[in-house]
């Protein structure tokens, strides 16, 4: 039990206290078979849960397995429900709140990044500035013509945020966005 | 043991291979090479039902009052989406269920086939598990594993939808595998509870003032043994105990240290001493609306404990302070092991004036009722039903509403497995149909649906089954011509405003009862019941038993909606005033 709860008069009111909106990532390790992601997705809207963001791929082919990073932000009872409620669907082998894990290891938050391409089209100024700032991004220009640009940028969602929002007045026309794929820190997988 | 076979007679394989003596069922055009096997073998009987919905709850019934899963075979299309609605319930109520459904041929699924539907699809949110078979080498692994997870860990309802073509298709069939729950790759339900927290436990039972037992549904899933170790705990520490409607029977209702129901319509007794306690044992129960009332202000002064299998039901509405997860008779079987062999004893004194305290509460005899010598009270129709039929192996099954409180209230539940009522989903048209799979299962057994004038014709087609398989179940209609529960919550709410829950031309069920088949009788004098109850008991037919009731009757105790345990609306206080202002303007929105 938790020691601080012994002298608390109900463990309810605890809870009260903190009622603040956290975000928290999840990775979920499920069998990839029809109608998985379904499952994951329909507990989420089902019960009124929030999906920031979502990967999904397989990730080891021999065991047919696939890894779901979701982003979702909740009071810390409703994280813990999320973790739970997954992990009672049954091709659902694992879920792990990597927030709470980096927390544990004494780590701000784990490795997470994401990838976009960005679509700016435009000519003289515009398009040397938006080239400019793609460089002081570390963005890869993927595609181009004289008439527009098509840049790859990876990072922390809060990056490609902020490229993307610079890139709004020089052209932007285009963006498609892979959501966040996330790892613990250190030797350990999950 | 491994033959050649096709998929229809792998399904008659695998059934009879899990132990399934029984079937609840419909025939359509996606599941005829199925019904073409039933026909040809002996040993798995099918029930036929009139309506699907009907072998849902039908098996429901069969499932609860054995604790085997209970077995359904419908359909495509329209099959699947009336089985919805017993899946749904199945699934709050934590009840096993294998339902097969029929499928369109893997080549026509999803080109809007004649009574093609997504039954996966649909069916997601309201089973634990289903999957669509579209290789007939699959199918004895999924019919095996289907078994496995309906029954595992919190029990559940499963589809598997097999299209025709598999079931037509040549494969080699698989027995079940020895131990599932070792090997199975990803669904393993944690059954023991964790050695240390049950350590804490007993230390918290030994400290503790005023303790409580506050039972559930998960001490009947847990199976005899479940019940048997509550009933010893509870001698062994004296402590007081109530249940949810779902757990009614698990502890014995006549038991020196029962309280009575808790909840919205629970004992005076049981909600104080919930509200009152400094000790909670949640035991296979999770905390349901209908339970806490208000809840922040549910048990303000209590440590909890919580009891549970499944680790989604620990701090989902109520935050514990202690959580073991297991299974109930598991956890309880330590439990006691424990309590025994360490030096820890309940607190006598505390415990004498916690008892105290608690008889103070029952004194204001909460369900008293004004006895009537001409018009028959519905609470007195329970206690005489009761009364005639407690010393048989009875099984009652309810419908929902006022009829199904009164019946909880008033009729004592000594054995689990005896009460089959709607919990979570509170599903009007339940109680006939499973009246019919407890009859199934118990041929011998009184099997009685204590029913309301409305919820009994919402599945009432099921008579022409009862008659059909000679199963002599007895509807027993609390009739008071009013949706009793809507019209209460009308009178609590709506100023009296009875919108549409007075039903102007209900059947003569008497009548009703001869056109299928059975016996009908009606009684609306006190006086008649015992003997008209008496000759009921003694139909070998099924019956419906038309009791005409006080009409305007309110079921109280009652909490209302917003409030809490401590702010219930007594009988002896329900005036017409106090019911119109029992419920402020914040608990009007609540359900």
């Amino acid at each position: 039990m938790n020691p601080q709860n012994l002298s608390a008069p109900s463990a309810y009111f605890l809870a009260e206290v903190s009622n603040e909106q956290e975000t928290h990532t999840l990775s979920v390790v499920v069998d990839n078979e029809p109608g998985v992601l379904a499952r994951v997705i329909g507990l989420f809207s089902g019960r009124g849960y929030n999906i920031d963001s979502l990967t999904v791929s397989e990730t080891e082919h021999e065991k047919h397995l696939s890894r779901i990073t979701i982003v979702t932000t909740g009071t810390p009872m409703i994280i813990e429900q999320i973790r739970h409620q997954l992990d009672r669907l049954v091709p659902v082998h694992k879920v792990t709140d990597l927030t709470v894990e980096a927390k544990i290891a004494s780590q701000d938050k784990p490795l997470e990044r994401e990838l976009a391409l960005v679509k700016v089209a435009g000519t003289g100024e515009k398009r040397l500035e938006a080239l400019r700032l793609g460089e002081a991004f570390r963005a890869t220009v993927i595609d181009a013509t004289t008439e527009h640009f098509v840049f790859e940028i990876t990072g922390r969602t809060n990056k490609v945020e902020q490229f993307i929002s610079i890139m709004k007045p020089l052209g932007l026309t285009e963006v498609s966005r892979t959501g966040v794929a996330a790892v613990q820190r250190g030797p350990e997988g999950i | 043991m491994t033959r050649e076979m096709t998929g229809a007679e792998m399904v008659i394989q695998a059934l009879k291979d899990q132990g399934v003596d029984t079937i609840f069922g419909y025939p359509g055009g996606a599941v005829l090479p199925i019904y073409d096997e039933i026909i040809q073998q002996e040993g798995l009987e099918h029930i036929l039902v009139r309506h699907e919905q009907g072998a849902g709850h039908a098996a429901e019934g069969y499932a609860r009052s054995t604790g085997k899963p209970g077995v359904v075979l419908v359909t495509s299309g329209p099959g699947a989406t009336n089985m919805v609605t017993a899946l749904t319930d199945a699934l709050l109520d934590s009840i096993p269920l294998v339902c097969i459904t029929g499928q369109v041929p893997t080549q026509l699924i999803g080109s809007d086939a004649f009574q093609e539907c997504d039954t996966v699809g649909i069916t997601r949110p309201c089973t634990k598990h289903n999957w669509l078979v579209k290789d007939v080498e699959d199918l004895p692994r999924i019919l095996h594993e289907a078994f496995y997870v309906a029954t595992s860990g919190r029990p559940g309802p499963v589809v598997v939808d097999i299209p025709k073509d598999v079931q037509f298709a040549t494969g080699t069939y698989q027995g079940p595998t020895v131990n599932p729950s070792a090997t199975h790759k990803s669904y393993r339900p944690q059954l023991k509870g964790d050695a240390g927290a049950l350590r804490q436990v007993v230390e918290m039972m030994a400290a503790a003032k005023k303790p409580v037992f506050y039972t559930g549904g998960g001490v009947i899933n847990s199976g005899p043994e479940g019940a048997q170790l509550l009933r010893e705990l509870v001698s062994l520490t004296g402590f007081p105990i109530t249940s949810t409607l779902m757990g009614l029977g698990a502890y014995p209702g006549s038991g020196d240290n029962w309280l009575g129901m808790l909840g919205m319509h629970g004992t005076y007794e049981a909600n104080m001493a919930m509200h009152d306690c400094d000790l909670m044992i949640n035991i296979g129960a999770r905390f349901d609306d209908r339970i806490t009332g208000r809840i922040d202000a549910f048990a303000p002064n209590s440590r909890k404990i919580h009891i549970d299998i499944d680790p989604s039901s620990i701090n989902k509405i109520v935050k514990v302070d202690l959580p073991i997860i297991g299974d109930v008779a598991h956890v309880l079987e330590d439990l006691v092991r424990m309590w025994r062999t360490s030096s820890a004893k309940a607190d006598e004194a505390a415990l004498k004036a916690w008892w105290a305290e608690i008889d103070s509460w029952r004194a204001r005899n909460s369900l008293a009722y004004r006895p009537n010598n001409d018009v028959i009270m519905p609470q007195y129709a329970i206690q005489r039903l009761y009364e005639l039929t407690k010393d048989r192996e009875t099984y009652i099954s309810t419908e929902v509403g006022q009829h199904q409180m009164w019946a909880a209230q008033f009729y004592g539940f000594d054995a689990p497995n005896r009460w089959l009522t709607s919990g979570g989903l509170g599903t009007m048209g339940y109680g006939l149909p499973a009246a019919i799979g407890a009859q199934v299962a118990h041929r011998d057994a009184l099997c009685i649906d204590i029913a309301g004038d409305a919820s009994i014709l919402m599945n009432i087609q099921e008579m022409s089954t009862a008659v059909q398989f000679g199963l002599p179940v007895k509807v027993f209609i609390l009739n008071n011509q009013y949706m009793g529960m809507v019209r209460q919550w009308q009178q609590l709410l709506h100023g009296n405003r009875l919108s549409h829950s007075y039903t102007e031309s209900l059947p003569d069920f008497i009548k009703l009862a001869e056109a299928y088949g059975g016996v009908g009788f009606r009684v609306d004098k006190p006086g008649d019941l015992d003997g008209a109850i008496e000759q009921m008991i003694a139909v070998d037919k099924p019956v419906i038993f038309d009791c005409r009731v006080a009409n305007l009757t309110n079921c109280f105790p009652m909490i209302p909606s917003g409030k809490a345990h401590n702010e219930m609306l007594l009988p002896d206080e329900a005036n017409d005033e106090a019911v119109a202002n029992a419920i402020d303007a914040s608990g009007k929105a609540l359900v």
